[in-house]
């Protein structure tokens, strides 16, 4: 146990390198975007004026985390984990009573001195401990419907919370989780079913109901037709197929007329449905009255505009890309917030396909490595945390860049350890180097 | 916990790797295989500005700038500072002379046009008292409101608006004509000299490629500039144009339809060329160009038409000169050659002439002086009829070619689009109208006293003059002396600088008819032409013409040179529609000539003379009617409109029964003349108000 004469020890220094690969890259497309010909850099950095002073401030703060971290005995961390799950929920439900309004959402504590932290991002990390720690204990066989309950209930339940804080997008990386409790033995039925609803989802958006409800029916038909020797036997069959079908038809309405008019809001419902080439047609009737009025007074935003500049912005840039300081959509601030949520566009547009193609391959390793890592884990505790990394990862990269190419709607998530921000810089390093202490000790076995 | 889901390691792996290659497909389409959009992000984030150099100016031929560039303003608007300052808006409306909803409106329509941030034109060529307001008022409306220059072309003499042209935005045809030299919103010479030296005075083009943010502000130069190119200034012209005797002309032709083409026989270089009615060349470059363009462009009597060159007419007695000229190089006469009129062709039984008997034929002199018609068509008769040439379809060939080379019948390439080339018939022509052999020399015997079927241009009728006054040689008429730093790139002047001698016609025949024309001034038919101190040789000319077949008040024409020695200016005058050619022609020619040989005109007679040509309206019938019509049409249109209000104001009156009459006098109907009226105001009619012309049938029938 106490093996750890020096502090590099075990350290994986794959992960190190491609941490620091990530996080200088992240640096770099920040200063594309934000430094102007004619600006004096090292005065810029000093008196932290632009974001990329701020991001390099933040890189170190991030470093010196980590070699905290590296320091910490990694029992320390399953001790504590609860502890910090409910210390984050706590300051989730803070924000509710002393929360900063940041464009449109009552996520942040400020900090003073002009920092602000988002709690719902740092509790990614404690709910990452919080599923290690449970699903570790000796006394939870993960079989029974009832261990099923907690562990998602602890996962969803800083997502209830981020969604009250009208941060959606923070909330959808909590069903990232699900990816974990799969590894640790969830039955394929829950990920079966997920992606059903996704894909009826889908199918709902982009057709009307009158086919909708055609192809639903055939489908009903051919399954009756199917199992016809089967509802001989028990005739409670055809009886579910029935109502599965008028479920699935109603489930078309409810798209229709609760998901787009009442939990999303207009400029959401515009986003997600202008993916599928479909503009979004208010059908309540308050909707449609402001909807009207908006239409008439020419105050009708563009919600597509972000998507359209960060297409035009990466698709410009070609094989080769325009150059370093050289791409003009972003010297010309076309695309809005470049710096957190669209930063892969400064990528894309200086640097290319083979510039983009590589940062991708960096993640890609990275999750690799740290599935490698996880499966090497000699306690229950360290792998499911591990995973659960690794999951965290994969869903922002996947869902930041996918919306920058308009395969998914905008929603409000960073590019790990690229996009500016201190807390997500700072969240995504105690992530990783808090696997990478478990990893020094892998030997150990932890509870 | 046991793994026993180690397998699913491998899943994960995998949907990872699926999401990844989506991913890099999706990127490919986007990077590789979609073009659109580095065409999307260079149009949206790089200005293409192009960068007009000044014009060139033209100066005349003692160096004073007669087209030069000024500057007017633009009232510029940027939307978005409206609401930020507070505006002065009542004030500023009450400058523009506009309402407030007009303010809106115009604002609106900026919005629209060029978005909230971007400055456009809320007024553009703001007039000099507008300006003047403006500008003094500018600090309470700033920032929203500032004052853009602009440069336009100036003519400080406002005179030869027909010579010089105007400048216009290029139009689509002209796009296409240019190749796509041009582009949208550029400004290109469409007539006159702006026109034909396009290529000299609008210099090169400069272009800078200006990177721009989302709020359409200029944030620097794409790419340090090194795709910018500088722009070149125009190159000036040099004339021949002498500006004072131009406005002289312009003046003496107001209110009269023709025109005045004056060259100096030496070099060809034409010292003035106007055409009446002329307009202000400013009118076309300021804040009303468009309306006044219109206006000009509607106006029957077309004074954009530039008669100098584009209008034809026969040349009547002017042509005698250059017919006595071809019988004498073929020696079918001598200068002592007469002949016996009395007061009619003979032999053909036409034309008549206007002097009998008295020897008033008896040589070639006596014959020019006194423009006796049976002379000239019978040398015109012996001409075509000459023995040497078998035919008269031959000699009537021939005829021509002696016309050809007199510069008649074709275009003489004079340095301004749009001449036009006149008309001399040939055998062929004559064929076609009486059929082969229908016709003799007596049919066509008019030619010879310049009537008929043949059709020159003032232009052309000055440049056979100087032909005459040079004694068989000339040069093509042209304006321009020189270019600034002309290379050898500038073909434009070439043809302008090598002599014409197409005929060889002894310097011997020319003086006798010179002399004959310097009779003209000393006893014959114009010697009210005399200028003191100089021996001025001329010929007036009485033109008969028709319109629609019925005879029209005959044209005064008249050319001449001066002086008779060493000739420094040839002329042509030609008045429409007024009478005989010493009457007005004559005149005019006169006192310009003066002008132009004594740089003034001396004695308060010849300047009373000047006030009372200028001061005569010689409008002719047809044109009056025309502009009757039109008024008449547009009184009618207004009325109309006037009267539909009125009953939608009405419409509880029972109005049904209220009809409606002009009580306006109708001049008598085209083409009788009224008789000694013109004098007349050529005003155009204004709009009556018609209410007081609805009158019921009650009081209509009390009034009958």
């Amino acid at each position: 146990m106490n093996k750890q004469e020096k502090i590099g020890g075990g350290v994986d220094s794959r992960m190190v390198l491609l941490y620091y690969l990530l996080v200088i890259t992240g640096f770099i497309a920040v200063f594309s975007v934000e430094h102007r010909s004619g600006d004096s850099v090292l005065q810029t950095l000093i008196e932290l004026k632009k974001s990329y002073a701020k991001q390099a401030l933040f890189i170190g703060i991030s470093s010196i985390a980590a070699l905290f971290i590296l320091l910490i005995d990694s029992k320390f961390f399953t001790t504590v984990a609860n502890l910090l799950y409910f210390f984050g929920i706590l300051l989730m439900l803070l924000t509710f009573v002393i929360g900063k309004d940041i464009s449109g959402s009552r996520s942040w504590i400020a900090l003073g001195g002009g920092f602000n932290l988002q709690p719902a991002e740092l509790c990614k990390v404690f709910t990452a401990l919080a599923l290690a720690k449970y699903l570790s204990r000796q006394d939870v066989e993960f079989t029974t419907f009832r261990s099923h309950l907690i562990a998602i209930s602890i996962t969803l339940l800083p997502a209830l919370l981020s969604v009250a804080q009208k941060e959606t997008g923070l909330a959808l990386v909590y069903f990232s989780f699900f990816l974990v409790m799969y590894r640790e033995g969830l039955p394929s039925i829950y990920l079966i079913l997920g992606f059903s609803v996704i894909v009826l989802f889908v199918t709902a958006i982009v057709m009307d109901m009158v086919p909708y409800s055609i192809m639903i029916g055939a489908i009903a038909l051919i399954a009756s037709y199917v199992l016809r020797k089967q509802i001989k036997r028990n005739f409670i069959l055809l009886f579910l197929i029935v109502i599965a079908a008028l479920c699935t038809t109603s489930f078309k309405y409810f798209v229709d007329h609760i998901v787009f008019d009442k939990i999303m809001k207009p400029y959401q419902a515009e986003r997600v449905l202008s993916m599928f080439g479909k503009s979004y047609v208010p059908k309540d009737a308050e909707r449609i009255a402001q909807f009207e009025k908006d239409k008439a007074s020419g105050k009708k935003k563009d919600y597509t505009y972000n998507v359209k500049q960060s297409k035009i912005a990466i698709g410009s840039g070609g094989f080769l890309g325009k150059g370093f300081l050289k791409g003009v959509t972003t010297q010309g601030e076309f695309v809005p917030e470049q710096t957190t949520d669209f930063i892969f566009t400064a990528i894309g547009e200086s640097f290319g396909f083979w510039g983009s193609a590589l940062l991708l391959i960096i993640y890609f390793l990275l999750l690799m490595r740290i599935i490698t890592i996880a499966e090497r884990q000699r306690s229950t505790f360290s792998r499911v945390y591990a995973y659960s990394v690794a999951s965290i990862l994969f869903f922002h990269v996947f869902i930041n860049i996918c919306m920058t190419i308009g395969l998914m709607p905008v929603i409000g998530i960073t590019l790990p350890l690229l996009s500016y921000g201190g807390s997500s810089i700072v969240t995504f390093t105690i992530l990783i180097f808090i696997l990478i202490r478990f990893d020094a000790n892998r030997q150990m076995v932890l509870r | 916990m046991a793994v026993f889901n180690q397998s699913r390691q491998t899943t994960i792996q995998l949907i990872f790797a699926v999401v990844f290659v989506i991913i890099l497909i999706r990127l490919m389409s986007l990077q590789l295989f979609t073009g659109k959009y580095e065409k999307l992000a260079n149009e949206q984030a790089i200005l293409r500005k192009v960068i007009y150099p000044g014009r060139g100016i033209i100066f005349d031929r003692k160096g004073k700038a007669i087209l030069d560039n000024t500057t007017m303003y633009d009232l510029m608007v940027t939307p978005s500072q409206l609401k930020a300052a507070k505006i002065d808006t009542v004030t500023l409306c009450r400058i523009l002379e506009i309402d407030t909803t007009e303010f809106n409106k115009r604002i609106l329509a900026s919005v629209i046009k060029n978005t909230r941030n971007r400055p456009s034109a809320f007024e553009s060529l703001l007039s000099p008292e507008k300006y003047a307001r403006i500008n003094e008022n500018l600090f309470r409306f700033q920032p929203a409101f500032f004052l853009q220059e602009r440069p336009i072309r100036g003519y400080p003499y406002k005179a030869a608006a027909h010579i010089l042209g105007y400048v216009g935005e290029v139009d689509s045809s002209m796009l296409k004509r240019s190749n796509f030299f041009y582009q949208m919103g550029d400004y290109a010479g469409r007539t006159g000299l702006e026109n034909y030296y396009e290529k000299v005075l609008m210099g090169q083009r400069g272009i800078q490629y200006i990177l721009r943010d989302n709020f359409n502000r200029p944030i620097g130069a794409y790419e340090n500039g090194q795709f910018d190119t500088a722009s070149v200034a125009g190159r000036h012209l040099n004339t021949y144009i002498d500006i004072e005797v131009q406005q002289l002309a312009e003046k003496l032709l107001t209110n009269k339809v023709g025109s005045v083409v004056a060259i100096e026989p030496k070099t060809g270089g034409i010292i003035a060329m106007a055409s009446g009615p002329s307009f202000d060349p400013n009118e076309l470059t300021g804040s009303d160009a468009r309306k006044n363009f219109s206006r000009l462009f509607l106006d029957p009597a077309s004074p954009m038409l530039n008669r100098g060159m584009q209008g034809m007419y026969p040349p009547g007695s002017t042509f005698k000169p250059l017919g006595g000229l071809v019988a004498l190089d073929e020696g079918l006469i001598t200068p002592s050659f007469g002949y016996g009129c009395y007061g009619n062709y003979g032999p053909c039984g036409r034309p008549k002439c206007t002097h009998a008997g008295g020897g008033h034929a008896a040589n070639l002199k006596l014959a020019i002086a006194n423009s006796c018609n049976s002379y000239f068509a019978d040398v015109f008769r012996k001409a075509v009829d000459n023995p040497q040439y078998k035919n008269v379809e031959l000699g009537i060939n021939k005829w021509k070619q002696y016309m050809s080379g007199f510069g008649l019948g074709h275009r003489v390439g004079v340095d301004l689009p749009g001449e036009k080339g006149g008309f001399i018939p040939d055998s062929n022509w004559y064929n076609k109208i009486f059929r082969k052999g229908g016709w003799n020399s007596c049919t066509i015997a008019s030619l010879g006293i310049g009537q008929g079927e043949m059709q020159a241009t003032p232009l052309q009728m000055a440049n056979a003059v100087c032909l005459i006054a040079n004694k068989g040689w000339y040069y093509i008429p042209h304006f321009v002396k020189s270019i600034e730093s002309e290379t050898k790139e500038d073909t434009l002047l070439s043809k302008y600088r090598q002599k014409i001698s197409p005929l060889h016609i002894p310097d011997s025949a020319y003086q006798a008819v010179i002399d004959g024309m310097e009779m003209v001034v000393t006893n014959g038919t114009a010697r009210n032409a005399r200028i003191d101190g100089y021996n001025v040789c001329a010929k007036t000319g009485t033109v008969e013409n028709y319109f629609r077949g019925k005879k029209q008040q005959n044209h005064s024409f008249f050319i001449a040179f001066a002086p008779k020695e060493n000739p420094r200016i040839a002329i042509c005058v030609v008045v429409e529609n007024a009478g005989y050619g010493a009457t007005w022609a004559a005149p005019i020619a006169s006192l310009l000539m003066e002008k132009f040989l004594n740089d003034s005109v001396a004695g308060p007679k010849r300047k009373a003379e000047i006030d009372r040509i200028a001061g005569v309206s010689i409008i002719p019938a047809k044109i009056k009617y025309e502009r009757y019509v039109k008024d008449s049409i547009r009184q009618v249109k207004d009325s109309l409109l006037r009267i539909k209000l009125e009953r939608e104001q009405q419409a509880r009156i029972d109005s049904a029964n209220t009809t409606m009459m002009y009580i306006n006098e109708e001049p008598q109907r085209f083409p009788a003349l009224p008789e000694k009226k013109r004098t007349i105001k050529t005003q155009t009619v204004f709009i009556a108000d018609t209410r007081r012309y609805l009158v019921s049938p009650a009081s209509k029938n009390t009034a009958a």
